[in-house]
């Protein structure tokens, strides 16, 4: 018997009036999978998580969690837990107070709870912390308390609304390395949130691209990086040059919008010509703004390549095997 | 940058602090003054035996006795009902939620007087009797207020997140009122309930329309100043009031300070 999703969502639609914020959504997260929700603001892919919470209720569709139908249960009968965007830490209860709240509930005694919230705060490197209150933590330190506080429940999925959103670009890449590490050792399924490409690409097993409350594409990080299946996530995920249908056909001879990284576009040799209306200097390498013939392409020169200068007539070309023809998609 | 004041201005300040508070001493004053008929000046002596009048008057006691029911009915009625619209109000959005949070803060921008003749010809509409439960009624308009007042400004700190990580970790909606909303909102329930009580403690032209026959504190005092006898008495019975109206309010004050990390942890 093959084994059951860990969340399964069936033709799922969350409407607020006329905004619909989830549409006709259907999608499996596997077990033990770290699945990314990736999106702009305003893309659903939140709702999509509350859902699975339990804090929204679909207007039409079902969710499963392991094959059980959860469509209706309240947050508290779900065996998912959350980290909040904001920590949602308990003011008023110390740290370890609050890791040992979903232990109190529960109706464990003292010393287990005391026993099993020493050991969370141990795992997410806050041993010795539990006396203090929130506020007197850090960011960082607050979200992992936050995780903590939702480990110590051993659910079988955990949602992470935008987790590393508040902190700083150095502790950032240090939490992704953390929880992917954390993920791999509990081996359970994480649900996470994001708007930062870069983090979902690095972190996940594989992606779900929402935009305007639809998933556009769901697959690995090279699958939707390398081979994306709209416009829209040719651009959203790396900020792929989107060619014209008309163009492609006239490259490939394959009537469909086509997409091309910047870094698979050499300057200097090839088939186009094209007008430098822009660069800007990245540190590992230079970014060159070009129109062809009206349509606007971007590439990227590595370090120790010559650069153009702005208003230069450059022929560029690509490897072939480069331009990724999105057959789905219209013009 | 600090600078600082004018001699004129320091005696400007002076002045403003003597004129608000002599009064009042000079009521305490009176307290204690061996003359009963009128309020002379420099007192022509001092006793301590009106505080024994004082205990020893039955009227006093019964005053001071509805005073204290009604102050205390009236506040728990605006505790339930202020804390309850404040929770609606903060947390959800619904058709005509701010003409609800206008229409529950009015009765305190309403004069008194309103207030009161608009209670007491509705009583009397509906033929209503007058009691200790028209004061409590007329009382509650103004306590459940002060309590919303004070909810509101703390439910709207506290973190919608909080409720539902808590019931993301399994509390139920009692639970959760019971270990994340009430310890969140305490101190700002305690310091509206004593602001209220203290507020229904000292009313006066509410009560006239509604109290009938039935005398408060505040309404005995009024009348024992038209009627000149045994004079100090009042005075003895001032204290009390200022006391049990000042230390509720000094508590409410020192409780709603420095709370900033209580609630709307977080960001």
């Amino acid at each position: 018997m093959a084994a059951e999703p860990a969340v399964a969502f069936r033709s799922v639609a969350r409407h607020y009036g006329p905004v619909r914020a989830v549409d006709d959504l259907t999608l499996d997260i596997g077990e033990g999978e770290f699945f990314a929700l990736l999106g702009p603001s305003g893309s659903g892919k939140t709702t999509c998580l509350r859902l699975i919470a339990g804090f929204e209720r679909p207007t039409t569709g079902t969710i499963a969690l392991f094959g059980k139908d959860a469509t209706g249960l309240p947050p508290y009968r779900r065996p998912v837990n959350t980290v909040f965007q904001d920590y949602a830490l308990f003011p008023h209860l110390s740290v370890e107070d609050n890791v040992a709240y979903g232990l109190m509930i529960a109706g464990e005694g003292r010393a287990a709870r005391r026993r099993k919230a020493g050991e969370a705060l141990e795992m997410v490197a806050l041993g010795g912390y539990g006396m203090r209150k929130p506020a007197e933590l850090s960011g960082g330190q607050r979200q992992r308390v936050a995780l903590a506080r939702a480990l110590v429940l051993q659910p079988q999925v955990l949602l992470l609304d935008e987790p590393l959103g508040a902190l700083d670009l150095k502790l950032r890449e240090q939490m992704q390395g953390e929880l992917k590490a954390l993920q791999r050792r509990l081996g359970i399924t994480f649900v996470f949130v994001t708007h930062d490409q870069g983090e979902a690409l690095s972190m996940s097993d594989r992606i779900a691209v929402f935009d305007k409350g639809r998933v556009q594409q769901v697959g690995s990080p090279e699958a939707v990086y390398d081979r994306p299946e709209t416009p829209f996530v040719a651009d959203f995920v790396g900020a792929s040059n989107v060619l014209p249908a008309a163009m492609v056909a006239r490259l490939t001879g394959r009537a469909a919008p086509g997409s091309l990284r910047p870094e698979a576009i050499r300057l200097g040799t090839g088939e186009m010509r094209a007008r430098v209306t822009e660069r800007a200097f990245l540190g590992s390498a230079t970014r060159v703004e070009l129109d062809a013939d009206g349509t606007e392409l971007t590439a990227l020169v590595p370090k120790g390549h010559a650069v153009p200068e702005v208003g230069e007539e450059v022929r560029l070309g690509w490897d072939p095997a480069a331009l990724h023809v999105m057959e789905g998609a219209h013009g | 940058m600090r600078s600082e004041a004018t001699l004129g201005l320091k005696i400007a300040a002076v002045a403003g602090l003597l004129f608000l508070h002599l009064p009042i001493l000079l009521i305490f004053v009176y307290a204690f003054t061996t003359e009963d008929r009128s309020y002379q000046w420099p007192p022509p002596g001092l006793t301590l035996q009106w505080f024994g009048v004082t205990w020893n008057r039955p009227d006093v006691w019964e005053a001071l006795g509805l005073s204290l029911r009604v102050a205390a009915v009236s506040t728990l009625i605006a505790l339930v009902l202020g804390t309850l619209c404040a929770a609606a109000v903060a947390r959800s959005r619904f058709f005509g939620r701010e003409a609800v949070s206008l229409l529950v803060i009015l009765p305190i921008a309403l004069p008194g007087i309103i207030t009161g003749i608009s209670l007491r010809s509705a009583f009397s509409l509906a033929d209503i009797p007058f009691s200790f439960w028209t004061i409590v009624l007329g009382h509650a308009t103004f306590c459940i207020v002060v309590v919303y007042n004070n909810a509101v400004a703390r439910f709207r700190r506290t973190s919608g997140s909080l409720i539902e990580a808590s019931m993301d970790l399994g509390a139920t909606y009692f639970q959760t009122f019971r270990h994340v909303i009430l310890p969140n909102i305490a101190t700002a329930l305690l310091a509206g309930g004593m602001l209220a009580f203290a507020l229904s403690f000292d009313e006066v032209i509410v009560t006239t329309f509604t109290a009938g026959q039935q005398q408060t504190l505040p309404i005995w005092m009024l009348e024992e100043l038209v009627r000149p006898r045994q004079r100090p008495v009042t005075n003895v019975v001032a204290m009390v009031v200022v006391l049990v109206t000042f230390l509720p309010i000094l508590g409410a004050y020192y409780l709603t300070r420095g709370t900033e990390t209580v609630a709307g942890q977080g960001k």
